[in-house]
């Protein structure tokens, strides 16, 4: 019998070759862990090649999941464990491997011409003294697959193709977790091919048969369910959760949901997705380009849908004008930004949270829109709902910002019913009758200074709209001057005026005054909250504020910023929110910011917290 | 009032439609409340008053009617409609109605561009809209000049024209319209000109009774920056041997006094005389709407010198096909999966596949 320790926290690193199912095994993992009742979070990190050449550093695909018996807000800053399939895959990650964690490798992607491949030159680091300060597993995992299927029938191929399952079998083991989920779905995914599951599901007893027999592995851990808010959960993406989001809100307002969209990294998950709901009234429309995209979610939200775009940060860029027009027309429309490193093409396969000012004024003329922004891979449910019911009921375009490692990542989440979820409620202006009727006007304003949607086909509501200044109230063209003063300040108005209808701002951690004030935004949330919660911990004076609200923000945002003697505004970026919160609160707030695409280490802003206050 | 579903397959009613009595209108009820400002003696305004006169043909509510346009002189057209309308943003209205279409195939939807709007900053929503196919029309008003920003080339200006961003004279090879309409695989490809107006307003009708994208170019004069672009086509001198008038099933006649025929040698177009002895109207091209072939050859009447010699200019359809539209295949789709997996329940989605629960 092996020893077995009780662990907390884990945080593991699945790496190999794009080639080798590092994602798949990943997930699975991820899945499993997930319902033995964990809290965890996870992020992939894909490589920017579709196949880079085999065998190289760019061609790596790394999966990163820490879980825990106790709440989890992040992927992890360092792995406890690293898997790594080929040479590379060490090289890749070595660094993200905190001192004395456990390295398992696979011996036979450690050949010469692997070695060679990962430029490792001729030394074999599994063999000289460059990993001592690790606990070094060298397993021959490729020899172990081929012997287990040796009666399989298949071909070398396919059977060097399930030593992630091998991998994962003897991962399951080392960390107590069933194989029955990941069985029955090798029995969904290849259903069609029973002799491929058969051999899958055999690597992975036999991966797991391995771990117990084999004298490698001296112990195994175990983490007990975590101590989450009862209730019943499921694992979810940031991608997948805006994706019911909008779908939530559509039924809610009941209305049929349209999407525009043109195929961009990291957010063509969102179109899969929507695309897969037909049955939901939903319509995706791939468009020819980022252009159409957001003007046929105009033409949509003209004829009376839920209309929505959704893009990263270089189709955002496209989408300006046409988000202008949205604006003139006081159409309702959710933009999505699934952000990504940038200027230009950037960086598309990592996180950045640089777009916020191309948000708040990334197009020309005076154009207030709103803006909203997930915090988690599971809040992205609520603030696209949120971003849908703002632009409904206030006809306004609506800006949702998510990023990379939002979309990505998963973690576990605590679904609505349906019936909790907040009402929608859309009207269509009502149809006008009779033989004598003043021309409609389609600009009156109530008293949230929110204009009618009149939709084409209703009776006696003919008008005409468009991107030249409107008359206040008849929507004629008018190039008066006063009026154009007028209509700038009233959409203006109309913005700032959402502010009644979203919540107060909360306080995440800590009092809502003292000497330090760690103000965040997006998907830095996870870091920041357990950044503050250890600082707190450790005696700290320091409060935490995240904002999902960022136009308008929230009316006490003000009052909560006043109450601290100072104020840090931790982004992945060049320094963004700081510059709107200086501007709109004249506050000398302190910028941290990491410019790597990859996001914040609890330990970096752990620091930055001590700097500012010892 | 019975609340009825635009179509089968929305889950939701989004407007209440009641089969109403359809007015007997006028075309002046289709003029809207704005002063028409184009510049005097401009083509637009035949064209406006053509449109205005078919649709008390066409059987449907105003209200039923969108006209969505970009920018450019002819981009005002919606404002002077009273119909409902939107006056968009440069080369966007096809993409704009195409969103509008897909979600609303109850409505009449017309798209109202120029020359550089469709042809230089949207050429890309205009080839997509013609092959997806959207039942929608498009009236594209060919003037062969930047109007609005005064007197820049635009794409279909010939090659040599001599405007204020040409002052030697334009070295762009110009789009040949009808040809592009025909290369996206358009269904609906017809020619007319303002001067024209019947024949215009027979163009526009048979326009609307294509179901699919139906592609009409206008020749529009420009009287400010481009007068006479068109006027070898309709000054009474010129016009018999400079235009041919297509109609389907017949010889391909024209000439002062119906003289003159085209024949095809092969592929290619040759103009006979019919009097003097060597052919007669049986030798000669018989107009075949539905041949994508002769429809692209007659689309290249267009005096390209560098290849094709001096041809008439054809008015007319050229080419009239029939093939699903887009909004038809994407409400099919949305109607076929409802039918076989029923309507989405939502906390069954919110659920997913697995879960767990914490007590």
């Amino acid at each position: 019998m092996k020893n077995k320790i009780i662990k907390d926290e884990v945080t593991i690193r699945f790496a190999g070759d794009s080639g080798d199912g590092m994602q798949l095994t990943g997930s699975q993992f991820t899945n499993t862990t997930a319902l033995v009742g964990n809290d965890l979070s996870t992020f992939p990190d894909f490589p920017a090649e579709i196949r880079a050449p085999a065998g190289t550093v760019p061609g790596v695909s790394g999966f990163q999941i820490h879980f825990g018996s106790k709440p989890i807000y992040t992927p992890g800053d360092q792995c406890d464990v690293l898997v790594a399939m080929n040479a590379a895959a060490l090289k890749a990650n070595l660094s993200n491997l905190r001192p004395g964690g456990v390295i398992i490798a696979n011996t036979s992607g450690f050949d010469k011409r692997n070695l060679g491949l990962a430029k490792y030159e001729d030394v074999n680091p599994l063999e000289d003294e460059s990993l001592k300060g690790y606990e070094l597993y060298a397993v021959d995992i490729s020899k172990l697959t081929k012997e287990s299927l040796n009666d399989s029938g298949l071909s070398s191929k396919d059977v060097e193709r399930c030593k992630n399952m091998f991998v994962l079998g003897a991962l399951y083991w080392m960390y107590s977790r069933p194989l029955e989920p990941t069985i029955s779905f090798l029995e969904r995914k290849f259903a069609k091919h029973p002799e491929v599951a058969d051999a899958n599901i055999k690597a992975l007893k036999d991966g797991h048969t391995f771990g117990e027999a084999t004298e490698i592995f001296s112990v195994r851990y175990e983490i007990q369910q975590a101590q989450l808010p009862a209730g019943k959960y499921r694992n979810i993406t940031g991608n997948k959760a805006t994706v019911l989001g909008l779908v939530a809100a559509a039924q809610k307002a009941r209305l049929p949901l349209f999407y525009g969209s043109y195929p961009i990294t990291p957010a063509s998950d969102i179109l899969h997705g929507l695309a897969a709901l037909k049955n939901y009234g939903v319509r995706t429309y791939q468009a020819e380009d980022e252009i159409a995209a957001v003007t046929s979610a105009i033409g949509a939200a003209f004829g009376g849908n839920l209309a929505v775009t959704g893009s990263s940060g270089p189709g955002i860029a496209l989408k300006g004008e046409a988000i202008g027009l949205a604006t003139m027309l006081e159409l309702p429309m959710v933009i999505l930004n699934v952000q990504r490193s940038g200027p230009s093409t950037g960086m598309p396969t990592k996180t950045e949270q640089a777009d916020l000012l191309q948000a708040f004024y990334g197009r020309n003329g005076e154009c207030p829109i709103a803006i909203v922004a997930a915090r988690s891979p599971s809040d992205s449910f609520m603030m696209a709902y949120e971003a849908c019911r703002i632009a409904l009921t206030h006809m306004i375009p609506v800006l949702f910002l998510s990023d990379g490692y939002l979309g990505n990542g998963s973690e576990p989440w605590r679904f609505p019913q349906s019936e909790d979820l907040p009402a929608i409620k859309v009207s269509f202006d009502a149809p006008r009758h009779g033989d004598d009727l003043d021309p409609y006007k389609p600009y009156v304003r109530d008293e949230n200074y929110v204009r009618p949607w009149a939709i084409p086909g209703t009776q006696g509501l003919a008008h005409r709209v468009g991107g030249l200044e409107k008359q206040n109230e008849t929507g004629n063209v008018s190039y008066d001057p006063q009026n154009h003063e007028l209509m700038t300040k009233l959409r203006e108005a109309k913005r700032d005026k959402i502010a009644d209808d979203i919540p107060l701002q909360d306080v995440d951690n800590g009092s809502d005054h003292g000497r330090l004030l760690v103000l965040s935004w997006g998907s830095t949330y996870g870091t920041i909250k357990s950044a503050v919660q250890q600082s707190r911990g450790d005696g700290y004076d320091v409060s935490h504020v995240h904002l999902r609200y960022l136009s308008p923000f929230p009316r006490n945002l003000e009052y909560l910023l006043k109450g601290f003697d100072k104020i840090l505004v931790p982004e992945i970026n060049n320094g963004q929110l700081i510059k709107v919160i200086r501007d709109t609160y004249l506050i000398p707030a302190i910028g941290f910011n990491k410019i790597q695409g990859i996001p914040f280490h609890v330990g970096e802003v752990k620091a930055k917290i001590r700097e500012l206050l010892d | 009032m019975e609340a009825k579903k635009m179509f089968e397959s929305d889950l939701f009613t989004v407007l209440e439609k009641a089969d109403a009595v359809i007015p007997d209108y006028s075309s002046k009820d289709f003029s809207s409340d704005q002063d028409v400002r184009w510049c005097p003696g401009c083509g637009d305004y035949t064209i406006l008053k053509q449109v205005q006169n078919l649709m008390p043909k066409l059987g449907i509510n105003r209200e039923d009617m969108v006209f969505i346009s970009g920018i450019g002189c002819s981009s005002r057209f919606p404002y002077y409609m009273n119909t409902y309308g939107m006056h968009s943003i440069h080369g966007r209205a096809p993409a704009i109605a195409s969103g509008l279409k897909a979600i609303r195939p109850d409505l009449s939807v017309w798209i109202i561009s120029g020359d550089g709007d469709s042809l230089s900053i949207g050429t890309n929503h205009f080839t997509h809209l013609l092959r997806r196919n959207f039942n929608v029309n498009l009236l594209l008003f060919n003037n062969e000049i930047y109007g609005l920003t005064k007197g820049q080339y635009s794409p279909t200006s010939h090659e040599g024209s001599v405007t204020k961003s040409t002052p030697v004279g334009s070295i762009d090879h110009p789009f040949n319209p009808l040809a592009v309409a025909l290369g996206s695989d358009g269904t609906f490809v017809a020619r007319a000109m303002d001067r024209d107006p019947k024949f215009l307003q027979d163009m526009l009708e048979r326009s609307w009774k294509h179901k699919g994208t139906s592609m009409l170019e206008i020749y529009q004069n420009c009287i400010v920056f481009n007068d006479g672009a068109f006027e070898m086509f309709t000054d009474k001198k010129s016009r018999p041997v400079e235009t041919i008038y297509l109609e389907q099933g017949k010889p391909l006649i024209f000439g002062d006094n119906n003289d003159k025929g085209i024949r095809l040698d092969g592929l290619k177009p040759q103009v006979v005389d019919l009097n003097d002895g060597n052919y007669s109207q049986d030798d000669l091209w018989i107009h075949d709407e539905q041949d994508a072939i002769k429809a692209y050859i007659l689309a290249r009447f267009f005096d390209d010198p560098h290849r094709d010699g001096h041809l008439p200019r054809p008015f007319g359809v050229f080419y009239d096909v029939q093939r699903p539209t887009y909004d038809d295949l994407l409400n099919q789709q949305v109607q076929s999966v409802i039918s076989q997996k029923g309507k989405g329940d939502l906390d069954e989605l919110l659920r997913g596949s697995e879960t767990w629960e914490i007590r």
